[in-house]
């Protein structure tokens, strides 16, 4: 049962997509420029309906694509206003060239990204292939497990991406939870403005007695310092992230870290993933303590930075994981999550890693349940218990092979 | 009619220094748009192109006006973006309630082509904004590739004179009329050859409330095969040959503003014969190509005579 973490909270009943448009509301943000599609559409739609009814001074620009959402979101930020977008998978891919340049940029844009299978084939379900494609741009990607998480977490990224000057996207899993009714706790508009403050940038194209040039040709003497800079602002933002973290901790009272630990202090088995399956791990976990075996679950939130040191150090004592990723990587060997942990794992515990698999899950929507997740904490335990070698190939959870 | 006295007064912003190529007519576009806005702040968006990679070499840049660029085929979604900001933080209050005006750059390649869907969008939208689209007929910035520009029978790295085809085989697509198309209170095409027809629209669009668009033919030595001296010479050309016919279109009612000079519609071959890009069409055994292109150019300036109420 959800319980008001804060005074003046409020319980709702509300989607994913309802309670992130929502919090865009409160956010108030200078400027939006959307693109409609399965299934963020929704979110666009609460939005423009805010703006009809005076409810946001917001300026709404309907882009005739998503390629000119990003690239008038950019240059809406570049023009000194706060600005935001909204896209899942298609639309994703198609800004995918922009998204890298508002990183490049230094651009502070905060946006919802319901994650959506990738085309071909078209599928407008959930799995986290689209913003798992974008892991190299400069983003800061925090994914939420749930109504509440994709609330805070988009309150929050107002402000870790103004600090950072990095962008930074927030998702949910496609039509789980964009469109899954949920109860959770808000907070008055005046406390949630007052967390994200006014916006401040050092530069801006309408202040006009001061006119610089953004977007200049970088050659072969300036472009990788550039780079650099974008590179060490994604491990400097690390430490943004758990003092904003901190600062709504105090006002608002829920705790968020770059990932949450479920059962994991004498955890001998643990369990990896992102998303909303994570909320059915939990359920798995509970059902294992009570007979005894010691699993847990790490449930990734903040993806990029990836938080290496913290997760080696988090799964050090464990004697198995698997990491159960909702996007393939088509590289002949792991899945975008599982490779990120491995590395860290590698780097941080050398050979006193413990054992560790991958799994895909999830793709196009499909289904994934308790008796599935069961059964990977099965396996993981007699690789624990050393009666089955751990596999060293990835391996899939409920598709039809052959 | 612009005023060479009144508008000397106003400060220069665009520098020298930028790696435009001599005799390119990029640059000229670009000082005299900024000009023609005398005193009044502007905010300037480019696609990429020669103008924008030529003038903002990190870490200098020839504008003295705020400048952005991010990609190629956005200049138009860029421009709204800007235009949405400042409409917003005017509106509530976070900014000075003064006037700003917004233009976006982009060459035949950014806007005719690939840029063609964030134009039109733009335009629909009804941004306050001038968009002006410096016509040399290619992507030249990337080496003379031909773009819908391009006009029927030019030589261009990507449609070039070969044994078996004599270059671009399709007309050039008619920009312009697909602007008027989209019921904007004032679209223009012009000429760098002509400053003061240049800048008189540039002028009459920044006091236009609405979305704005001037197509204007400049020149570029490199892809026209001409001598830079001579560049400015090849746009008039293009309208004494009416293959440029230079007009205005103010809420949807067309006016001719320059005709050929001296009164006489000179024969394509006027323009060709000076640019390496068309030599090939002066040849004996492409007299029929010639005279298609001949044909071709002499309908559409009748039907633009038409449309402007002349004869």
């Amino acid at each position: 049962m959800v319980k008001t973490m804060f005074s003046k909270g409020k319980i709702v009943a509300k989607t994913g997509n309802e309670i992130m448009a929502e919090a865009m509301r409160q956010i108030a943000p200078d400027v939006v420029a959307a693109y409609p599609i399965t299934p963020a559409t929704e979110i666009v739609q609460i939005f423009s309906q805010f703006v009809a009814d005076g409810k946001v001074p917001t300026e709404f620009v309907a882009v005739e694509s998503e390629h000119s959402a990003m690239s008038a979101t950019i240059s809406a930020s570049v023009a000194g206003a706060r600005a935001m977008t909204g896209t899942s998978s298609q639309g994703f891919a198609l800004m995918w060239e922009m998204l890298y340049i508002a990183a490049g940029l230094r651009l502070p844009i905060v946006m919802a990204e319901v994650n959506r299978a990738l085309s071909a084939p078209i599928n407008i379900h959930g799995d986290q292939s689209d913003t798992m494609g974008a892991r190299d741009a400069g983003w800061i990607q925090i994914y939420s497990e749930n109504s509440q998480e994709a609330y805070d977490n988009m309150i929050q990224s107002v402000r870790i991406a103004e600090a950072a000057k990095l962008p930074a996207m927030v998702t949910t899993d496609g039509f789980i939870i964009s469109h899954c009714m949920e109860v959770a706790e808000v907070y008055p508009d005046a406390d949630v403005k007052e967390f994200v403050g006014e916006y401040k940038p050092e530069r801006a194209l309408l202040d006009y007695k001061r006119p610089f040039t953004l977007g200049a040709i970088d050659l072969q003497d300036y472009y990788f310092e550039h780079r650099y800079q974008l590179a060490q602002a994604m491990r400097d933002s690390k430490k943004i992230i758990l003092e904003v973290a901190d600062e709504f901790k105090k006002k608002f009272g829920r705790e968020y870290g770059f990932y949450e630990k479920y059962e994991m202090d004498d955890a001998e088995i643990a369990i990896v993933t992102i998303g909303s399956a994570a909320g059915t791990t939990k359920a798995v976990v509970d059902n294992l303590r009570a007979k005894g075996i010691k699993a847990g679950l790490i449930k990734i939130r903040v993806y990029r930075p990836f938080p290496a040191e913290e997760i080696a150090k988090d799964l050090s004592k464990v004697k198995a994981i698997a990491v159960l990723d909702r996007a393939d990587s088509c590289s002949a060997t792991f899945a975008p999550v599982y490779l990120d942990v491995v590395a860290a794992l590698y780097a941080n515990c050398g050979d006193k890693a413990p054992k560790a698999e991958n799994y895909i899950y999830g793709l196009g929507g499909r289904e994934i349940s308790l008796e599935h997740i069961e059964e990977v904490y099965m396996k993981l335990d007699a690789v624990a218990k050393g009666t089955k070698k751990a596999s060293t190939q990835v391996e899939y959870i409920n598709v039809r092979i052959k | 009619m612009a005023n060479l006295k009144e508008l000397s007064k106003h400060a220069e912003r665009l520098t020298g220094g930028h790696r435009l190529c001599a005799g390119c007519g990029a640059g000229a576009v670009a000082r005299q748009t900024l000009i023609a806005a005398g005193d009044t702040p502007v905010v300037v968006v480019s696609a990429t192109g020669c103008l924008e990679v030529s003038t903002s070499v990190f870490p200098y840049t020839s504008w003295k006006t705020p400048f952005f660029h991010s990609a190629f085929e956005n200049s138009a979604a860029t421009c709204s973006g800007v235009e949405a900001a400042y409409k917003s933080l005017k509106k509530q209050g976070k900014i000075k309630d003064e006037e700003i005006r917004f233009i976006a750059f982009g060459g035949d390649g950014g806007t005719y082509d690939i840029g063609l869907q964030s134009l039109s969008g733009a335009m629909e939208r009804g941004h306050r904004m001038l968009y002006v689209c410096y016509n040399n007929e290619a992507y030249m910035n990337t080496g003379i590739q031909r773009s819908s520009a391009t006009p029927k029978g030019a030589s261009a790295s990507t449609s070039p004179v070969g044994k078996v085809i004599q270059g671009k085989e399709q007309p050039k697509k008619d920009l312009t009329a697909i602007m008027v198309a989209h019921n904007i209170p004032y679209v223009a095409q012009s000429t760098i050859g002509n400053w003061n027809d240049y800048v008189t629209k540039v002028q009459k669009a920044l006091n236009t409330d609405g979305p704005t668009f001037i197509n204007v033919m400049t020149p570029c030595r490199l892809g026209w095969g001409c001598k830079p001296e001579d560049s400015m010479e090849m746009v008039r050309l293009a309208v004494d040959t009416c293959i440029w016919p230079v007009y205005e279109v103010v809420d949807g009612v067309y006016k001719m503003t320059m005709k050929p000079r001296g009164g006489e519609k000179k024969p394509v071959t006027e323009f060709f014969k000076h640019q390496t890009r068309f030599k090939h069409l002066l040849k004996p055994e492409n007299a029929e190509l010639l005279a298609s292109i001949q044909a071709d150019v002499d309908a559409k300036w009748n039907k633009i005579l038409a449309l402007c109420g002349e004869k």
